[in-house]
């Protein structure tokens, strides 16, 4: 076929391969995501609409979807705020030690979850190291959604400390000097004209967290003690779905949770998207 | 000096509420005084000293690395000088921090707040203000607005900075430097960023706007043609000293030093030697006086336009031509001097005819001769 008659796609480019490119990651997406996704949300039609309607509104499985949702956005949340404060200790100040706490940020990555898990476990069960000094206090924190919770912030924190660290470190000194020149204290500048910058990255950061936390299995399950109705998480229920060999319940559960996500996953870039368009990039 | 009374635009005075005739705020004399910076073991400036008058506009013109936009830093106080003096008014202006120096900064990449919107962005200055000293957010608005009509761009204020071209952020940027009410403006290559064309719309604004409010300015620029276009006064800087100031007349026509030649203007130098009072090319005396230039050799500074050309000019520096380039309405001609394959530039009438390789003799009508040990930075 004579070039000038390629696809409609096609447009003169400078860059060439945009066919070869565009195929290989249909098909490498396709195989990754979309087939075993598709596959899900396959096994779950198996049930029919009224089953599948009837399983996701069960109130254990509405509990359990409730506390993956809310702690994952709790932790996703606290995430943003503190991990910006992380991202710009490490950003703006030299100190001794600071390389290596940078490289400490990582470390929720690279440990399985269950060590993580395990050992928050130890750490805040009644007995444990903190554990023992709240306990007095009537604080819980292992074996309840506090204790999710505070799994959930662990392995949450990389996600937003990486997406703003390279946008403050790239942040236009101008801005602060210009803001200073013009009167503007530390705090008016820092709250507006650097925080409301940086907020896209905070955004992108917190949905990755988020989307991290509500999928979060191996650490969860040590600290949360999982008691159906209070600190079950969808995910565990959906385990529990397997080793029943409820294979379509088991899927049904994960559609829904991949239809929520999805949700709030769009809401977050359509935020995103709305900014760009209003600051430019 | 005076507050200069502006009737285009109606701008009250800081604390003045009312729709009464309105005045920019007093703006000040500056003066440094041996200011040293050193960064590091770098320094940048070696004991500046300059006075700036009230309603001054003065360019400090310099190449990279000349000292210029450390000056300029300190005045505005977001540098702080390792020694030396800063005062406004006779004041101590060290003791003061950048907000409340209050001055004026225009910066060469605008520094434009990319999430307000024009009005937003040009209101800023005023939102930030402690409750007492800050007007109500109409009046805010008001001002604002005012400061739009003012820098010609009535009707983009809803506009956010990424929908604006060059030089419309640039005025922005100046729009919100003034809504301040400053002291004094600074400008960082105002127009740097901006192309030829835009740049020179821009100068000439700049100068209606400096006629209109009289704030004392100061600007930072690497293009002399900007710097002597608009300035003043011009201080010519080079390595971290002041190498000249004047008015641009005096730097143009009187450098006073080599550095100052060749930076301002076009310049073409030639190695001579001074010997009993007249000037030597090689073996060759040229109709140019000495002056009080000591004997031993120097270097003869001239512009390629200030030149008499004929071949049997008496005492003329003779050349063969090794090039001809049409520049402007005149052309330029490279010409080959002396043994040593000395190259020179001059400018002839376009239709003044010459071939390639041909001989012309050369005098300059007006040139300067700075003894050899002086050294140029520049050459």
């Amino acid at each position: 076929m004579a070039g000038a008659r390629g696809l409609a796609l096609k447009r003169p480019s400078a860059l060439p391969g945009f066919g070869l490119a565009l195929g290989f990651t249909l098909t490498y997406l396709s195989l990754i995501v979309l087939i075993p996704l598709a596959a899900l949300v396959l096994k779950s039609a198996t049930l029919g609409f009224a089953g599948f309607w009837e399983i996701v509104t069960g109130a254990r499985t509405l509990a359990a979807l409730r506390l993956s949702f809310f702690t994952s956005l709790f932790a996703a949340t606290v995430n943003a705020v503190f991990g910006t404060i992380i991202a710009w200790v490490l950003v703006r100040y030299q100190f001794p030690g600071r390389r290596l706490l940078d490289a400490f940020v990582d470390l929720p990555f690279a440990l399985p979850t269950a060590v993580a898990g395990i050992a928050l476990t130890a750490l805040y069960a009644p007995n444990g190291w903190i554990g023992s000094w709240l306990a007095p206090l009537g604080i819980k924190i292992a074996y309840t959604p506090n204790g999710i919770a505070i799994a959930l912030i662990f392995i949450g924190l990389p996600f937003v400390v990486r997406t703003v660290q390279p946008v403050l470190e790239e942040f236009d000194r101008e801005l602060e000097e210009a803001s200073a020149t013009l009167g503007a204290n530390r705090r008016q500048t820092v709250f507006r004209v650097m925080l409301p910058a940086l907020l896209p990255a905070i955004l992108t950061g917190f949905a990755l967290a988020l989307a991290r936390a509500v999928g979060e299995y191996g650490s969860v399950i040590f600290i949360a003690g999982n008691l159906p109705f209070i600190s079950e998480i969808a995910p565990l229920l959906i385990i529990i779905r397997l080793e029943e060999f409820g294979y379509a319940q088991a899927a049904a559960i994960g559609t829904a949770m991949l239809m929520i996500s999805f949700g709030i996953l769009l809401l977050v870039h359509l935020v995103q998207a709305w900014q760009r368009r209003r600051f430019g990039r | 000096m005076d507050a200069r009374v502006l009737n285009e635009v109606n701008y009250p005075a800081a604390g003045d509420r009312g729709g009464t005739p309105a005045q920019w705020v007093r703006t000040v004399d500056v003066s440094a005084e041996n200011v040293v910076r050193i960064f590091g073991t770098t320094p940048a400036l070696h004991g500046v000293s300059l006075d700036i008058g009230a309603g001054e506009l003065v360019a400090l013109l310099g190449p990279s690395g000349s000292g210029k936009t450390t000056l300029l830093r300190i005045l505005a106080g977001l540098d702080v000088p390792t020694s030396g003096r800063v005062l406004f008014d006779g004041e101590d202006a060290l003791k003061l921090t950048v907000q409340e120096r209050n001055v004026g900064l225009v910066f060469q990449n605008y520094a434009l707040f990319r999430h307000m919107t024009v009005l937003e962005n040009i209101g800023f200055g005023l939102r930030v203000r402690p409750r007492i000293r800050r007007p109500s957010r109409r009046e805010i608005r008001r001002r604002a607005l005012e400061l739009l009509d003012f820098v010609q761009l009535t009707g983009l204020e809803k506009r956010y900075p990424s929908q604006l071209s060059g030089g419309q952020r640039q005025r922005v940027a100046f729009a919100r430097a003034l809504a301040i009410e400053p002291r004094l403006l600074l400008l960082d290559e105002p127009f740097g960023a901006l192309d030829a064309k835009v740049r020179r719309e821009l100068r000439r604004w700049l100068l209606e706007i400096h006629t209109k409010t009289g704030h004392t300015t100061v600007f930072v620029t690497h293009d002399q043609e900007e710097a002597l276009e608009l300035a003043d006064r011009v201080v010519v800087m080079s390595e971290g000293r002041i190498e000249q100031i004047g008015t641009p007349d005096e730097i143009y026509d009187k450098p006073n030093s080599p550095f100052v030649y060749s930076f301002i203007g076009e310049s073409s130098v030639l190695p001579v030697r001074v010997e009993q009072g007249k000037v030597w090319l090689d073996e060759h005396p040229l109709d140019l006086a000495a002056g009080a230039v000591p004997s031993g050799p120097a270097r003869l500074f001239f512009r390629p336009h200030d030149v008499e050309v004929g071949n049997d000019l008496p005492g003329a520096i003779p050349g063969v031509v090794q090039g001809l380039r049409r520049h402007g309405g005149a052309r330029r001609v490279d010409l080959e001097v002396g043994g040593r394959g000395d190259r020179v530039e001059i400018e002839l009438p376009a239709d003044y005819s010459l071939n390639l390789s041909g001989r012309v003799a050369v005098l300059p009508r007006r040139y300067r001769l700075y003894p050899a040990t002086t050294q140029t930075n520049l050459s």
